[in-house]
């Protein structure tokens, strides 16, 4: 037997290694370079996710937060890494997702040297940030992790080096920095009023009664967030990046980054400006809604099958906003977390299929699939099963998602978002079941497909069905959730 | 884990595990995947033999499992579920009999039984499940699984046919859920309880359990087709005719039907609902779904979209069962639920053997088919008279406990509602048994696949299991008084669940 007290001191390191091996394993597959990189990258990633299980583990037993002050050194002065049960289970998401994609990586750009190059050291950085994101206990520090990702996001866009990826992936920068730009804003005012950044000194301190100064930083780093997260109608960056950068690429930024905005928002939200926060709570839901409609709508009409999956996501986007009204009710959380998780891996597993698709028909339209289930079987299945868990069918874990945003909904009888979440799984169904009617059509005589790996299809596969899976068992998860909720 | 728990779980397993090896399996190996799904199909009714036996004897087998805090997964083999379980389970066998005549050569096989041990795993799920929560899980399962064999084909029809059966049954699934949902909220749990659940809220829920009520209807009603939810049935016959005989006449339709009894019986209770007066409204729309079917399938041409509609009728005279109030009709219900099953599969087997054999789709081409086709005639011809209710058949118990359940109920409209649907049915079987008996043959069919050699009119595989199912329409009703029928299990079921209950309130 461990005693808890050195269990919980292996823990805090563990926690500050979450996003130092991410930076190291970044750093040598720069200096690697392409081809090697590969090798380092994934069994970074494998430990990283081994570290997120154990400490999740800890966490549960413990039903405590785990706490790190990198140096020695406190707050106000020093870096202070915090997991709780929230950041916690936002990041095992983190590394559950981009160990299969770095795996997915490393065949899809095998032979492409100059592409992956980028890839790499992007992503490593890419995920340090957003590790620190989750784990980082002042807003200050935020902001740099903030960067980190959006800067590490924008370049992965941008290392396709086309025309059309490069014109979105400075559209995301626009976005981005003015994202950032309201955020520190806000960050320096709240400085400004209170002479502190740390999340835990200033939950208590902001109230109802603040200054003026302090309600226009809420707004502006909540607008800031907004613009980051692409919630409607900040969306407009989304689609063009998202549906244009390579497979693993989208699968990354749809998945993974834009929960990171999300993340802060409630974290925020439920912290330093829980006080005030209730006044503008159907802001966030009132975009949601507009979101899923209009997001489905626009998946609905597309024609290429990434610009499909990248609407898909806008409108995903909007049931974790539909919480915010929510959250002085039980469950809000928990279906934000399960909706998070649905569908990070839902959409990795769709993107992953997506890109086996376009690799093999050699074309992004939709109307290109026909006659694809016969010769793709996996890949297709792949893409239904994350279908399924996107529109909130069972059994799926975007089912149970639906099911506590409704059952949290119905409880404080909000109506309205009841409708809309149920109608933005039928708007779901219809742009889904778009593309899979595609493939079941017979295929014209002369279709030729290009050879893909197998193990493309079968990591798309993997995917999917561990968005299936968590359906059927949510109950960690939603233990990990509870862990250090108060303080 | 004991054998009590693992029994229900075997019956899920026996199908779904050989479904995903059969999705594995290369297209050409024919014979694995042929001995495999037979070895399951076997597997299932043994296992379902075993808990039969066991919950005869007074055993209960049942296994939960919590996937959220506050919703757990139930499995629980009742009497009520396995009268499902055991109906679905035997014609699971001879469905598969048939589709691998049916389907020989065609391609994409692996994936058409794939998804066909999927559908039927779902409904085995449905039949067993102990809450709201799990039916719902399984009900939409069944959907998702139903839809690639509608649209197996891949023919632009089909995948209108497809299209047409999602959009019904996805927005049917989406009413459910809220009911389900909205109910979970209220009690706490969505258990299937003798009684129901519901009694202990007090009048004050009144106005809101009414409205979960139509939700929750609404949501079963889609697949069970009652009008004016019906539209999706006559559309998917489309599927190739295995799919149409299991899943369109038996499984998806009766899982909506079957819903319907968990949730009168052990959501609302007989009795509360009652006095919450939705008997009176649901029996009103059972009669019209009966009456409406009927007349409808009178003017299709085509023989499959007759029998679909014809199923749409028929469905409803469960719902109707369901809808009375005492034991009588239960029992009525109930016992439809299998015989129903039983009549229809047959006749849709009949309209497959037509078609493959000698391409006959349309009732005008069925001129003078009984001499060709003798044994497929006149197993039709059982199944035809026992729809219509003749004495002997399985028709006739149905009716005869339904038409006494209506008059325990003083319910004297759905009396003739009931017989006005026989004067119905009779009048659009009538005319093709007419046809397939007396008429002069022509000189050539439509397109002859399979020659006939000696007395074998078609494929065996095509030819046994519409006989083994039209010998079973007389059997069950012949033999209706033995302990092994399905009257004597529906009469268990309403001895050990309801019966108690109605004599109370009497």
């Amino acid at each position: 037997m461990i005693d808890p007290a050195s269990a919980l001191g292996l823990s805090e390191i563990l926690l500050a290694l979450l996003v130092a091996l991410p930076l190291a394993w970044a750093v040598l597959a720069f200096a690697l370079g392409p081809g090697r990189s590969g090798w380092v990258a994934v069994p970074g990633l494998a430990l990283q996710l081994s570290i997120a299980l154990q400490l999740a583990a800890t966490a549960i037993d413990t039903g405590t937060a785990i706490h790190h002050q990198v140096g020695g050194w406190g707050a106000p002065l020093g870096i202070d890494l915090r997991g709780d049960g929230l950041a916690l289970a936002m990041v095992l998401l983190t590394q559950v997702v981009a160990l299969p994609l770095a795996l997915y990586a490393r065949l899809f750009y095998l032979g492409r040297g100059e592409e992956e190059a980028y890839f790499w050291p992007l992503t490593g950085l890419l995920v340090a940030g957003l590790n620190g994101l989750f784990l980082s206990a002042d807003l200050f520090n935020i902001y740099v992790t903030l960067e980190l990702v959006g800067l590490a996001a924008v370049g992965l866009v941008a290392a396709g080096g086309k025309a059309p990826q490069l014109s979105a992936a400075i559209n995301y920068l626009f976005a981005t920095l003015l994202g950032s730009m309201a955020y520190l804003l806000g960050v320096a005012l709240i400085h400004g009023a209170y002479g502190t950044v740390s999340i835990a000194t200033l939950t208590p301190l902001v109230t109802a009664q603040a200054p003026l100064a302090v309600w226009l930083a809420g707004l502006l780093m909540l607008v800031g967030l907004m613009i980051k997260t692409a919630l409607f109608p900040f969306h407009g960056w989304l689609p063009p990046a998202h549906g244009g950068a390579p497979a693993p690429v989208s699968a990354l930024l749809s998945a993974l980054v834009i929960k990171g905005t999300f993340y802060l928002v409630l974290r925020l939200w439920t912290g330093p400006f829980a006080a005030i926060a209730p006044v503008v709570e159907w802001l966030p839901a009132a975009l949601g809604s507009g979101a899923i409609l209009w997001g489905s709508w626009r998946a609905l009409r597309a024609t290429r099958i990434k610009m499909l999956i990248a609407y898909s996501t806008v409108a995903q986007l909007g049931y974790l906003f539909l919480i915010f009204p929510l959250l002085e009710g039980a469950g809000a959380i928990e279906a934000g977390v399960m909706q998070a998780w649905a569908h990070g891996l839902a959409k990795a597993g769709m993107f992953a299929a997506a890109g086996v698709l376009i690799r093999a028909t050699g074309q992004d339209l939709i109307g290109g699939l026909a006659g694809v289930v016969g010769r793709m079987p996996i890949t297709l299945f792949a893409f239904g099963l994350a279908g399924v868990s996107l529109m909130g069918l069972p059994p799926s874990s975007g089912f149970l998602a639906k099911w506590l945003l409704i059952e949290a909904a119905l409880i404080q009888e909000q109506w309205h978002l009841v409708a809309v979440v149920l109608s933005g799984g039928l708007l779901a169904a219809l742009y889904v079941f778009k593309v899979i009617r595609q493939a079941f059509l017979a295929p014209p005589e002369d279709v030729h497909l290009a050879p893909v790996p197998r193990n493309l299809e079968w990591l798309a596969l993997a995917l999917s069905a561990a968005s299936i899976l968590l359906g059927l068992r949510g109950v960690e998860l939603m233990a990990l959730l509870v862990t250090g909720e108060v303080g | 884990m004991t054998i009590y728990e693992l029994l229900p779980l075997g019956v899920l397993a026996s199908s779904l595990i050989p479904g995903i090896i059969i999705f594995a399996l290369p297209e050409p190996w024919v014979g694995v995947r042929t001995a495999l799904n037979l070895f399951a199909a076997v597997v299932k009714l043994a296992l379902v033999g075993v808990l039969l036996a066991g919950v005869e004897a007074g055993s209960e087998f049942g296994v939960s499992y919590t996937v959220l805090p506050g919703l757990e997964l139930v499995l629980n083999a009742d009497p009520l579920g396995l009268l499902f379980v055991t109906l679905s389970a035997v014609l699971w066998l001879f469905t598969t009999l048939y589709a691998i005549g049916y389907l020989e050569g065609s391609p994409q096989r692996s994936r058409f039984f794939g998804f066909f041990s999927l559908c039927v795993t779902a409904t085995m799920g449905i039949a067993m499940a102990g809450n709201l929560f799990t039916f719902f899980i399984f009900y939409e399962l069944l959907t998702l699984s139903t839809y690639p064999l509608v649209v197996h084909r891949g023919t632009p029809r089909s995948m209108r046919g497809g299209t047409i059966y999602l959009a019904y049954t996805l927005v049917g699934g989406t009413l459910l859920l809220t009911g389900i949902v909205w109910l979970h909220n209220l009690v706490g749990h969505t258990d299937f309880v003798r009684a129901g659940i519901l009694e202990g809220l007090g009048g004050a829920y009144a106005g809101q359990l009414k409205v979960i009520f139509l939700l929750l209807i609404a949501g079963v009603g889609v697949k069970a087709a009652i009008v004016p939810l019906h539209g999706w049935l006559p559309q998917a016959m489309v599927a190739p005719a295995p799919v149409s005989a299991l899943l369109h006449a038996v499984a998806v339709v009766k899982a909506g039907a079957f819903g319907m009894v968990r949730i009168v019986y052990e959501i609302y209770g007989i009795e509360f609902a009652q006095s919450l007066d939705l008997l009176a409204p649901l029996a009103a729309i059972a009669g019209v779904t009966i009456v409406w079917g009927s007349l409808l399938a009178l003017f299709q041409s085509d023989l499959k979209k007759r029998l679909a509609y014809s199923t749409v009728s028929q469905v409803s005279y469960i719902v109707l069962g369901i809808a009375m109030f005492g034991p009588m009709g239960t029992i009525g219900g109930l016992v439809h639920l299998v015989h129903q099953g039983i009549m229809k599969i047959t006749l849709f087997f009949c309209a497959g053997n037509y078609a493959e054999t000698l391409g006959i789709h349309g009732i005008r081409e069925m001129n003078g088919a009984g001499r060709r086709m003798p044994l497929t005639t006149l197993a039709f011809s059982i199944a035809a008279l026992g729809l219509m209710g003749a004495p002997l058949t399985a028709g006739a118990i149905s009716k005869h406990w339904l038409t006494g359940g209506a008059e325990e109920a003083g319910m004297d409209w759905a009396v003739w509602v009931l017989w006005t649907s026989s004067a119905l049915n009779a009048a659009y079987f009538l005319p093709i048994l007419w046809r397939t008996w007396l008429c002069k043959m022509p000189l050539r069919w439509p397109r002859e696949h399979i020659p006939s050699r000696g007395w074998r009119e078609t494929a065996w595989l095509l030819l046994l299991p519409p006989l083994f199912t039209g010998a079973a329409t007389v059997a069950v009703g012949v033999f209706a008084n033995s302990e092994l029928s399905p009257l004597a299990w529906a009469q268990l079921i309403a001895e050990r669940q309801y019966l108690p209950v109605v004599e109370e309130v009497k």
